[in-house]
């Protein structure tokens, strides 16, 4: 029992430790309540230069790197898993301490007890949890399946035990596709700089407090179920301690220096990875947090260039190799084995002050020092003012690496603030302030099908929609398609919204973040984050009907299966607003009718212009359409307009897709763009340049994301046919980066047949 | 298409008192490429002109041969368009290109003049044979002209192209007097213009022009092929190679020997 002098020389000593972790730090707020980004803007250093300090790997980095690079081939060569835990139920601290190699690893951490072996989450469903397995040659321990059989109900049992028979008829149809239902939401972003800035400790007694403040509230259930969420939350802090005694460090007080201040964020995300396998484990907007205390560290001659690097190069590491077992079906929609463990970097303050730090150029340095890699997903916050030294070098390993996204900070930052991060592709939020409720796509295309064919699905005929009267005629009008379209718009939205609304009511209830909301204020906002596919098929099809002909071919059933285009329309993707304004106007349609839905918890209507790679899959599952896609066919991704039909170059292209309003869309807008080298400018100062021109000008016409790949197609159809000879190749593919070897032959396929930009 | 052709052979080019440019002066467009970035400096919107008096072997847009034909644009819709990338060309501008621009000259008078107007920087891709067609007017309002020199040798000019290199010279010695900024081009295509003496005759003939920014030589590629196919023209570099690394170097090599840096 701990006597109370001991306790006040516990506190003491505690008290002296927190000094000295913020020793020469300039005072604020952020000492007295939770507020990094107070700290941040207190303490950083803009860095206004260009990229030559910056140094190569360290003979450590070259070695560990070396080693994970043959764990990386044998996880290859195995199908794409390693190893996979079948007994321990993943959590926070399930597992003890694993390493690549002890002696060389700065950073530690891995997800089980050793590197690239995946952990089992069935709190999201085991029968998913025990497909994945499955999928990847191995089962569940038959006492684990028991207990989540028998004794603990899941995510997906929620869930089920609530869908509508619409929803159900929806979700198999494909018309809503990739629903959260079965595993992990993701999308939330732990602050995990707080672990570092403050020390576990201080964060557990601030949720006590907030609990003890709430005491003598009235009861409401949201007051019962903040409070529960709360204790968990404390007990998820407790583990990670725990977590991080299992590597002989104690995270309980404040980070004493850089190296400190990463390993201790690191942990923060490590519990949140090991305990959630969400599609989307963003990392956040660390760099700058992290250059305060490399600053410092230089400036007290503890560390020097060459190390800070080796510190970055360790974490990044890390970040390559987080891992999530899953089924075959969810290789197939999101594929490449994402993780988007996305880091956001650069941006501008509030105050007008750049927040580029060497820190920001050295994560990008990563890509030199490691190769290219699609992991961790790198998004660059891309602003008019940003300096022109970190600019050029952003343009320059795009080129060289096509590893980066970037995203409109100047658009943003008007929405979230400064200290927003990217969750996922393009999702922003204000870092630990806020989360979403991820809600996948639904499809527009499909909707429009339906439209026409009276709620019946184009490919099974089956009535998934409320049965309405079909259109009989020979050629579609666009009034009589556009009330048909606007109608089945609001069926879509209203059994999409009901699907989520059940979605997030239960994974709160049955597999909550406790972990990554621990690293969350006490108010959170949320979003209700919606989306939709089939964007560019739709407005081309509404165009072609409008300027062109389009005759319907039904089958013997009477169903419309086919189109015929006769003569020409605009299509989206020349900057021509007689169909511009048409795609402008699905998006904020579709917005309006999400709108009028209900939301659970009091969410933020949001919804994304976005794909992922599912573009492929959507197609598969949607008809013909009448802009003259074919059945099957692929969609374009995110918001990209349909390959092939931009005629006027890239930049007319990317003018279209700018014009999609951010207001609502606020969860997002993609846009990938392909280039070969030499259609970037002759030289490489000319391809920097042209790049930054580009970005500049997109962004400035309040285009929000975009991806940025530059290289020849016949690397591609090379690493089709040798995929041995480019382990390390990336592509960006609408928000995330993959390593195309690992993509399906079918995708492989769409991302050469997709719009490549060439100059002849 | 090959009805309407002029003769390939002519070696003068009847000259026609270019009329006032006006706004609404309308031209025949072949396309517009709005992410050119080799064509001038910085990114800049190209407006390719639909027409050609040459008969190149390796043209990449053959379908553009020919008196111009189509579909007029009026200078005012061409230039509306133009100046929905302003943002993006601010360090770039307005290239035009073809076919070749000198057969459309009010029209592209009238481009530049509202370019200029804007703060649009503009450069005129041109063989320099209808040279004589662009006004001191014209060229008042062109910052930059890429002028192709498609050889130096008359007999491998006329092979090459279908018609004679004098006017071509003629030009590049009238910008010269005028100090007109100019960047050379010279495309290299191997068995047909990378003789040596010819290679030599144009560099040195570079030499002694004193208003030269950059000399470009343009590796010959095939990607203009399969328009030939689709329009019927018969192409006959099907079997030509593209130029090796060495033969581009070889070519700047001898650039170099009189004193001119040439990019590729």
């Amino acid at each position: 029992m701990p006597t109370a002098t001991n306790t006040t020389a516990q506190a003491q000593e505690n008290a002296a430790t927190q000094a000295n972790a913020w020793r020469t730090f300039e005072n604020g707020d952020w000492q007295d309540k939770i507020d990094v980004r107070d700290f941040i803007q207190k303490n950083y250093v803009p860095y206004e230069g260009d990229y030559a300090f910056l140094k190569g790997p360290t003979a450590k980095t070259n070695q560990l790197w070396d080693e994970l690079k043959v764990l990386l081939a044998q996880e290859l060569d195995a199908g794409g898993v390693l190893d996979a835990d079948t007994k321990v139920v993943g959590t926070v601290a399930s597992h003890g301490a694993g390493y690549i190699n002890k002696d060389l690893e700065t950073v530690v951490g891995v997800q089980t007890d050793a590197p690239l072996k995946r952990a089992m989450l069935p709190y999201g469903g085991y029968r998913i949890a025990q497909k994945a397995l499955q999928a990847h040659g191995r089962d569940m321990d038959p006492t684990t399946l028991e207990i989540f059989q028998k004794h603990r109900k899941t995510h997906n049992d929620g869930v089920f035990a609530c869908y509508t028979d619409e929803i159900r008829k929806a979700r198999s149809a494909g018309i809503v596709t990739g629903l959260p239902d079965g595993y992990g939401r993701g999308r939330i972003i732990g602050d995990y700089r707080r672990v570092a800035l403050y020390g576990v400790d201080r964060l557990i007694a601030d949720k006590l407090k907030q609990i003890k403040d709430s005491n003598n509230d009235a009861f409401s259930e949201d007051w019962m179920r903040e409070r529960e969420e709360t204790q968990d939350q404390i007990k998820a802090l407790k583990d990670l301690k725990t977590m991080a005694a299992a590597y002989g460090i104690d995270i309980s007080l404040p980070a004493q220096n850089g190296k400190e201040a990463v390993q201790w964020t690191y942990f923060g995300y490590l519990g949140a990875v090991k305990d959630q396998n969400g599609a989307a484990m963003s990392f956040g907007r660390t760099a700058t947090f992290f250059d305060v205390y490399f600053e410092r560290d230089f400036a007290e001659g503890t560390l020097n260039e060459e190390q800070a690097q080796e510190i970055i190069d360790h974490l990044v590491m890390k970040m390559r190799i987080v891992r999530f077992i899953r089924t075959t079906d969810y290789d197939e929609l999101f594929s490449g084995d994402p993780t988007w463990v996305t880091e956001s970097i650069g941006g501008m303050g509030e105050d007008g002050r750049s927040l580029v730090t060497k820190s920001s150029f050295r994560v990008l340095q990563t890509l030199y020092n490691l190769g290219p890699a699609p992991e961790p997903n790198l998004t660059v916050l891309w602003a008019q003012e940003l300096p022109q030294g970190f600019k050029d070098f952003c343009a320059k390993v795009s080129i060289e690496t096509s590893s980066i996204q970037y995203e409109n900070d100047d658009l943003m930052r008007k929405y979230w603030g400064d200290d927003y991060g990217i969750a996922c592709c393009v999702s922003a939020m204000r870092i630990g302030k806020q989360m979403q409720f991820f809600g996948a796509r639904a499809n527009l295309a499909k909707a429009m099908l339906y439209a026409i064919n009276g709620g019946k699905d184009e490919k099974s005929g089956v009535q998934v929609a409320p049965e309405s009267d079909p259109f009989t005629g020979d050629y579609l009008e666009f009034d009589d398609l556009m009330a048909r379209f606007d109608s089945m718009m609001e069926w879509v939205a209203e059994t999409y919204v009901k699907a989520l609304n059940i979605i997030h009511y239960m994974h709160d209830k049955y597999s909550p973040e406790n972990i990554m909301m621990a690293l969350h204020d006490k108010v959170v906002m949320r979003t209700m984050a919606c989306g939709i596919a089939g964007l560019s098929v739709s407005a081309d099809a509404l165009s072609a009907v409008k300027h062109a002909k389009v005759k319907v071919i039904r089958n013997a059933e009477g169903l419309a299966v086919d189109y015929e285009v006769i003569g020409d329309y605009p299509a989206y993707g020349n900057n021509d607003d007689r169909v511009d304004a048409l795609a402008t106007d699905l998006v904020e349609r579709f917005m309006d009718k999400v709108r009028k839905q209900p939301m659970y918890r009091n969410a933020i209507p949001t919804q994304s212009v976005l794909t992922i790679t599912s573009n492929v899959v959507y197609g598969k599952k949607t008809g013909s359409t009448p802009d003259g896609r074919k059945a099957g066919e692929p969609f374009a991704p995110g918001a990209n307009p349909m390959h092939g039909r931009d005629k006027k170059g890239a930049i007319a292209s990317m003018a279209s897709v700018a014009k999609l309003p951010y207001e609502h869309s606020q969860d997002g807008i993609s846009y990938t763009f392909s280039i070969v080298p030499k259609a970037l400018g002759k030289t490489q100062p000319d391809q920097v340049a042209n790049l930054g021109n580009i970005l500049d000008g997109y962004f400035g016409e309040e285009g929000h994301h975009i991806n940025v790949n530059v290289f020849e197609k016949e690397t591609l159809l090379d690493a089709m046919e040798h995929p041995e000879k480019y382990p390390q190749l990336t592509v960006r593919v609408s928000g995330y980066a993959v390593n195309f070897i690992k993509l399906t032959k079918e995708q492989q396929m769409d991302v050469i047949t997709r719009t490549f930009h060439e100059i002849i | 298409m090959n009805a309407t052709m002029e003769a390939p052979t002519t070696c003068t080019y009847e000259t026609r008192a270019c009329a006032t440019p006006y706004r609404d002066s309308s031209g025949y467009i072949h396309s517009v490429e709005t992410c050119g970035t080799v064509d001038g400096p910085g990114l800049r919107y190209i407006l390719f002109l639909h027409g050609c008096p040459l008969r190149c072997q390796y043209c990449h847009n053959p379908d553009a041969q020919g008196k111009p034909a189509g579909e007029l644009t009026s200078a005012e819709d061409a230039f509306a368009d133009v100046k929905k990338y302003k943002s993006f060309i601010r360090n770039g501008g307005l290239t035009i290109s073809g076919g070749e621009p000198l057969m459309q000259p009010a029209f592209v008078q009238a481009m530049f003049q509202m370019a200029k107007d804007e703060g649009i920087h503009t450069a005129l891709d041109t063989s320099g044979f209808v040279g004589h067609k662009a006004s001191d007017e014209l060229l008042e309002l062109t910052d930059l002209v890429l002028l192709d020199i498609k050889s130096f040798s008359p007999m491998t000019y006329k092979f090459a192209t279908g018609v004679c290199v004098d006017q071509t010279l003629k030009f590049a010695k009238r910008l010269d007097a005028m100090n007109k900024k100019v960047w050379i081009r010279f495309v290299l295509v191997p068995g047909l213009t990378d003789a040596e003496s010819n290679i030599d005759g144009l560099a040195e003939f570079v030499s002694t022009l004193g208003n030269v920014e950059r000399v470009e030589i343009l590796p010959f590629h095939k990607m203009g092929e399969d328009k030939y196919a689709k329009s019927g023209i018969p192409y006959n570099l099907k079997n030509t190679p593209t130029p090796t690394t060495a033969q581009v170097e070889t070519a700047k090599a001898i650039f170099a020997r009189h004193g001119v840096e040439a990019v590729a």
